[in-house]
């Protein structure tokens, strides 16, 4: 019986669409980002510092969230705490019904898809439209984003057409630049009758309560100054500390996401338009998230909490390569999804996330703020079988060999065993099909049969010989 | 540096310790007796302690850490037994020893330190010969277009990266072929190579068709896990390239 984890994963690997999409725009994105790199004096040093401020934070996060949360105050900004992922809807909806939204505009927010805040709104009988180009034809596909910063990474110029024809009948295009067009034109209409925007943040300041964002088509500035009133909801992992940090934090997430050495629209929050401003919300709401990070954080994988979810991590992942990131079922995919999903969720029933690795360490080589994700997948691996759920034929299997590899004498006699039993399944030097647990060897390669002697034989018989 | 210069300038260590890997005691001796052969014609005696099992990484990387510590303080017992340095043929065998001990052991003084002072000694093959012993003119001679895989443990967790290409590039009559995407992982990872052999498969065929645009004759790696899976690859394809350890390749050269 296969796990629904498997499931996907086939349905993904028959896909040939999603197959070759994911290999050109990850193949794209990793080089771009190599090439950002290259450019950046001191990146060693750059990347250092980001990643011992960030677990500097984590060391003391409440401590850094309250003086976060003053200085949100001080700049007039209300603040909010939520749990999990349904108190913070209703608070936003709350804000929405007080404020008498009908329509809210969603920008750079994977936090919002965490919590599933769109349906929350529009039960409450509010139109909520997403602003950022893919997640805007994501939400047309009635779909969920597969990937951190190319959120349609899965479908063709093609599919998003045939997804507009559809859904908002405009004539088939497969060209990107008439695409974004029938996209502005409605989302311009929207940005303008919206009563609230919604975003997340890439950065919080503790330092300055400031909020950052960066987009690259600039819906962010819309978003965050047009309608009434601003709403941001966030993970309570998302602080740096100074806006000096600020700036090393905006050299590497641009690089490592999209290769750029700046994202176009850099857009700086600091609570609602002051008396003499022209622009500006009227009431800016914060929301500070927790849905399972204070477990994590208390956890063995606490320094997930250090991710920027810039998304490198994916493009380099040979196993996101094949599989694409639905298949890791939530919201985060991808190496950083293999840790954070169960994190957020609990182990059991996301037990096969940190297993499906090859612990390659690909991830670990492009993480901007260094995260040893390998070894985190190791260590979630471990509280998995300790926590009793791994199937009964692993554990005696590694019972088994915990006993048999610590016995040179037993070791050698099964060794043999299965030495024996492979030479005498075939004439050939090579096993086709395999029983037992070699069988999932055999279902994509052959397996070779091992010699009649053994090197310690040959070895010895080579002493002797001398 | 070449051999005699090695002897004279005495970097070449008297005598090694072969810590052979379970892959290759029991499915590829040949590999174990090529390294034998080429520390032993550079002069390097080697002797091959017999209590030697497995490194534990079976266990280990599938969760099953208290098993994977018996196994780990076995073989960190047999290691102890001599002194000198220790020559592992093969990177993910190599890592585990040199780093994933100490991580198993954290908790654990008295076995930390003895895991220590084991990883101390232990070398990668091609590590040992380059980094150790200060060699990479070795005198082979083979004619052969190589395409040359550079193992994950090998390269990411040890860091080692050019030391074997800096062996095959000595080897005369070799022509050396950068894979496309050469860091890209096999795609073994060991358990994972047959609990998830639908993902393993497609990122060993990518692998192996690089190997193949390439139109390299052999394909030659530090880690026979890697080989396992690529050769096992290369078989079901009908392909006729020839895989190998570094060490086989040095040693038909010397020959």
């Amino acid at each position: 019986m296969s796990s629904p984890f498997q499931q996907r994963v086939l349905a993904a690997m028959g896909d040939q669409g999603l197959r070759s999409a994911l290999d050109r725009a990850t193949a794209q994105l990793g080089d771009r980002r190599k090439n950002a790199f290259s450019s950046l004096d001191h990146s060693d040093l750059i990347r250092d510092i980001s990643r011992y401020a960030k677990m500097d934070l984590l060391r003391d996060l409440s401590g850094n969230l309250q003086r976060f949360e003053h200085a949100l105050q001080d700049n007039g900004a209300q603040v909010h705490w939520a749990e999990d992922g349904p108190r913070a809807n209703s608070i936003i909806v709350d804000i929405a019904r007080q404020g008498r939204v009908k329509l809210a505009v969603k920008s750079k927010s994977m936090v919002t898809e965490e919590t599933h805040l769109n349906e929350a709104l529009e039960h409450a009988g509010m139109e909520v439209v997403d602003t950022d180009l893919g997640e805007y034809i994501v939400q047309l596909a009635r779909s969920r984003p597969s990937h951190i910063i190319a959120p349609i990474i899965h479908m063709s110029r093609a599919d998003v057409g045939r997804v507009m024809e559809q859904r908002i009948g405009v004539p088939f295009s497969d060209d990107p630049q008439t695409l974004a067009r029938y996209a502005r034109e409605r989302l311009r209409t929207y940005f303008l009758r919206a009563d609230m925007g919604i975003t997340g943040a890439n950065f919080g300041v503790v330092e300055t309560g400031t909020i950052c964002l960066v987009t690259n088509e600039g819906n962010g500035g819309m978003v965050t100054t047009l309608p009434r009133i601003h709403v941001v909801l966030m993970g309570i992992e998302k602080l740096v500390p100074t806006l000096a940090h600020l700036d090393l934090f905006l050299k590497i997430l641009a690089r490592s996401a999209t290769g750029q050495k700046l994202s176009v629209y850099t857009t700086l929050v600091s609570g609602p338009r002051a008396r003499d401003h022209e622009s500006g919300p009227e009431e800016v709401h914060v929301i500070l998230l927790d849905n399972g990070r204070s477990n994590i954080l208390a956890g063995e994988t606490a320094e997930i909490l250090g991710c920027i979810r810039c998304g490198a991590c994916l493009n380099a992942c040979p196993v996101y390569k094949n599989i694409g990131g639905h298949a890791y079922g939530d919201t985060y995919s991808g190496p950083i999804g293999a840790i954070v999903t169960p994190g957020l969720k609990g182990l059991h029933d996301w037990k096969d996330l940190p297993g499906a690795s090859s612990l390659c360490g690909a991830c670990r080589e492009v993480c901007p703020v260094r995260l040893d994700i390998p070894k985190m997948l190791l260590s979630l691996r471990k509280t998995s079988i300790e926590q009793g759920l791994s199937t009964f034929d692993m554990r005696m299997a590694m019972t088994a060999f915990g006993i048999v590899a610590r016995s040179p004498n037993l070791y050698r006699f099964f060794a043999a065993l299965v030495r024996w039993v492979l030479r005498r399944s075939t004439q050939q030097a090579w096993v086709k099909t395999a029983p037992g647990l070699a069988a999932g060897w055999t279902k994509v390669r052959d397996l070779k049969v091992p010699a009649a002697k053994n090197f310690q034989q040959q070895w010895r018989a080579r002493k002797r010989g001398k | 540096m070449k051999p005699a210069e090695a002897h004279q300038s005495g970097a070449l260590p008297a005598k090694v310790q072969l810590f052979h890997t379970c892959l290759i005691n029991e499915v590829f001796p040949e590999v174990g007796m090529s390294v034998v052969r080429v520390l032993e014609k550079l002069g390097i005696e080697v002797e091959v302690p017999l209590r030697q099992t497995c490194c534990g990484q079976p266990a280990y990387n599938a969760g099953f850490q208290a098993d994977a510590k018996k196994v780990a303080r076995h073989m960190i017992t047999v290691l102890h037994q001599a002194d000198g340095p220790i020559v592992i043929p093969s990177g993910s065998c190599a890592d585990m020893v040199i780093h994933q001990y100490a991580v198993l052991f954290q908790d654990d003084e008295k076995w930390l330190a003895k895991a220590h002072s084991v990883a101390a000694r232990c070398h990668e093959f091609s590590s040992f010969l380059v980094d150790v012993v200060g060699l990479t003119q070795i005198g082979a001679r083979v004619r052969a277009r190589i395409a040359y895989h550079p193992s994950c443990h090998l390269s990411r967790g040890l860091g080692v990266q050019q030391q074997p290409r800096e062996l095959l590039r000595a080897v005369a009559g070799v022509e050396m072929i950068e894979l496309r995407e050469s860091e890209e992982c096999c795609g073994f990872g060991g358990l994972f190579s047959v609990k998830n052999p639908e993902i393993s498969g497609s990122m060993m065929n990518r692998k192996l068709a690089a190997v193949e645009c390439s139109n390299a004759e052999r394909l030659v790696s530090c880690d026979m896990g890697c080989l396992l899976q690529l050769a096992g690859g290369l078989h079901r394809r009908g392909s006729s390239i020839k895989t190998q350890h570094l060490a086989q390749l040095l040693d038909e050269g010397m020959q």
